[in-house]
């Protein structure tokens, strides 16, 4: 078992991060009820965790026993018959599921099958609660007529069903399905954090952590737990004992955004950005989200840059990020945030250096 | 079982509606002649009455029984393509309308909620049109949206349309009170003002609000506990974004705006807490058209956050913007 999952708190009560949410929500489950919950933050904050021991607290260990099942699923509409694949994780008292999988028919998984697990009685009716819960993740991610599907469901059903669900970017999730939820905001562990609870798995898998290692996975996870223990974890398998300089391993994908951009700041010319557009393909067929892609590649050009042409670098970047979530086709928008990147930075340093 | 507040204080009827006045008056002239109720287009904000209204309607002109024969409620958790709309609305439409129950109107017509009615394609509206016209003698339509543009002219010349307020300030402290009193809460010095900051004229969200704030601190409200369920953004942290805008070094915004995301304030919420700081303080010496260029930038990460970008860029470009003119004013 992976770290990140063997050190996963199953209790609020036993939370090392995120402590105070915690503590709060032992008291919302306390009063015997639970409102609809929306959990956002950046990912690695806790999230998931924070859920899980939510569940935990709600029903006790019977939360625990889970089933993971894929199946088809049929949904007769009146005009056709369509069948969508979903991957459900279900205990006696809830059931998750992450719908926005499914991709463009996600209105479909939210009017039929979320409707009918929300109206249908307890799935334990011995359950000392009178309500089961839905775990719906990556809410984000939902078409816009997807969320409005939620929200009479959220309100009709309410007695005998609660949504908790999660999302990282909570602009994209509709005013409405906010309004009917406790928003709780999860925020990223701070450096020292992480560290804390590096130190703490260190100890658990009687490990001798040196300070300044500890310090170096930290910041170069940025504030992402999960990333900073798949880390250490990677820097156990490369060497043990632990030194104290040695080196923190980035995730392949990064290095190779790395090169990305050290190639578009060498040259700028047609014939570059052929190669920068074969690179970027690969990305996305190794299924990396094309929004990250975006991100991380204009952050490495900015260390590279001049102050005044990071302006221009940014402003392109949010430009063209922008288009890609209206657009079909990812490759066509980060090749054209990278030529368009290469024909201003030309022009400037012309003008810079002539 | 704990009832969750929304729920147990949804309006019964129609003068329950708080703070609708217009709404109100005119619907219960029409509950008394209800003959003549016209079709019905409910429009505004999210929390400010208007499922509560319609639900409240069905219920005083039919009562409880009648109700489930009588009023069919479609909302987006239904399938509401063109195929729906010809069939089962027509085959609702069309059927006898029958008995009546005494002690209510029971006028000879259908209602048909159709709710959160702006999630439906025009396609399915324009054939709806048909639908309304084929049976206009027996049937009243209910339309419900956030978006009234979002319905088509058709549609909506057909209807007397109400505009549903956002419940602002002194508004909402009645129905707030009535909760209070029923709940046994007291709201602390300056709660009630927090509470109408935070909830932005949305009823839900204060209810929810107020009430997880209860379960987490017990019944004296305090404006921190409020603040912090409701998620609203710290002054200190616009604070912070404003002065690495005002210190011309990219890196500085760089940081400030990495360091909100990993705390995840919410990036639109962030947005309204910068246009307020600009527009609050005017001798700044920022020009303004620089100001105004500012807004300009607010006003389209705005419109490309609810499309869907990512929360950081936005808010880096629009930092990058606040932070060229201020620096160019200054
Ligand atoms: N005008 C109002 N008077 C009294 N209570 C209200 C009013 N508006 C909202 N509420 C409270 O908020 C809850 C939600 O209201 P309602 O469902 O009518 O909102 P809505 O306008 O349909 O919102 P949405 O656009 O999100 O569907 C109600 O259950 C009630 O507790
Ligand atoms: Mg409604």
């Amino acid at each position: 078992m992976l770290w990140i999952d063997k050190y996963r708190p199953k209790r609020l009560d036993k939370l090392i991060l995120n402590q105070e949410i915690g503590d709060n929500l032992s008291k919302l489950v306390a009063t015997g009820d639970c409102p609809h919950t929306l959990f956002y933050g950046p990912p690695g904050a806790g999230k998931k965790t924070l859920i899980v021991a939510l569940l935990r607290e709600i029903y006790g260990a019977g939360a625990e026993k889970i089933k993971v099942e894929t199946k088809p699923w049929k949904i007769a509409l009146p005009s056709r018959n369509i069948e969508v694949e979903l991957t459900t994780l279900s205990s006696n008292y809830h059931v998750e599921m992450n719908p926005s999988d499914v991709g463009y028919q996600d209105r479909y998984v939210v009017q039929e099958i979320i409707k009918e697990m929300a109206k249908s009685r307890p799935l334990d009716m011995k359950g000392q609660r009178g309500f089961k819960v839905l775990v719906l993740n990556e809410v984000d991610r939902l078409s816009k007529e997807a969320q409005a599907s939620l929200r009479r469901t959220m309100e009709k059903y309410s007695a005998a069903c609660r949504l908790v669900m999660s999302c990282t970017n909570v602009s994209r999730v509709i005013e409405p399905v906010r309004s009917r939820c406790l928003c709780v905001r999860v925020a990223a562990p701070s450096t020292a954090e992480v560290q804390r609870m590096l130190a703490h798995v260190a100890k658990k898998e009687s490990l001798s952590l040196p300070d300044s290692l500890s310090l170096r996975v930290a910041q170069a996870s940025e504030r992402n737990l999960r990333r900073a223990l798949l880390m250490l974890e990677t820097c156990r398998v490369a060497q043990y004992p632990f030194t104290p300089d040695q080196p923190v391993q980035l995730a392949d994908w990064e290095l190779y955004i790395q090169e990305i951009a050290s190639d578009i700041m060498q040259e700028q010319s047609p014939k570059r950005l052929f190669q920068v557009r074969g690179k970027l393909y690969e990305l996305l067929v190794n299924c990396l989200p094309p929004t990250l892609i975006l991100r991380k590649l204009v952050l490495e050009l900015l260390k590279k840059l001049d102050e005044e042409v990071q302006h221009t670098a940014l402003a392109l970047a949010a430009q063209y990020e922008h288009r890609m979530q209206e657009g079909q086709k990812a490759i066509y928008h980060l090749e054209a945030f990278v030529a368009k990147f290469m024909s201003e930075y030309k022009q400037w340093s012309i003008m810079a250096f002539g | 079982m704990v009832q969750p507040w929304v729920d147990k204080y949804r309006p019964k009827s129609v003068s329950d509606v708080a703070h609708q006045e217009e709404v109100v008056q005119t619907l219960e002239k029409a509950l008394e002649g209800s003959a003549n109720l016209p079709h019905l287009l409910f429009y505004g904000p999210p929390g400010t009455g208007k499922t509560s209204a319609a639900l409240a309607i069905a219920r005083q002109l039919f009562g409880p029984e009648l109700v489930k024969t009588r009023v069919m409620e479609l909302n987006a958790s239904d399938e509401r393509g063109i195929g729906v709309v010809r069939n089962k609305i027509k085959g609702f439409a069309a059927g006898a309308v029958g008995s009546s129950v005494a002690g209510y109107p029971c006028p000879p017509f259908k209602l048909i909620i159709l709710d959160e009615a702006d999630s439906m394609t025009s396609d399915a509206q324009n054939a709806l049109r048909r639908t309304m016209e084929a049976h206009s003698k027996v049937t009243r339509f209910v339309f419900i949206c956030n978006y009234v543009s979002r319905i088509i002219e058709p549609l909506a010349s057909r209807c007397a349309k109400f505009r549903f307020k956002p419940l602002h300030g002194n508004i909402m402290t009645d129905r707030i009170n009535h909760i209070c009193t029923e709940e046994g809460v007291t709201m602390g010095s300056g709660s009630m003002e927090t509470l109408s900051k935070v909830s932005g004229g949305d009823l839900r969200r204060a209810i929810t609000t107020l009430q997880s704030a209860v379960r987490l601190q017990g019944p004296d409200v305090a404006p921190a506990t409020l603040l912090d369920v409701a998620g609203a953004v710290p002054d200190a942290v616009t604070s912070a974004v404003l002065s690495a805008c005002r210190s011309n070094s990219f890196a500085a915004i760089q940081t400030a705006i990495a360091d909100a995301i990993a705390e995840g304030w919410p990036a639109q919420a962030m947005l309204l807490e910068i246009q307020a700081a600009l527009l609050s303080n005017d001798d700044d010496g920022v020009s303004e058209s620089a100001r105004a260029g500012v807004l300009l930038a607010l006003a389209a990460a705005d419109k490309a956050l609810v499309d869907g970008a990512d929360e950081q860029l936005q808010l880096l470009n629009v930092a990058s913007a606040t932070q060229k003119a201020l620096c160019a004013s200054a």
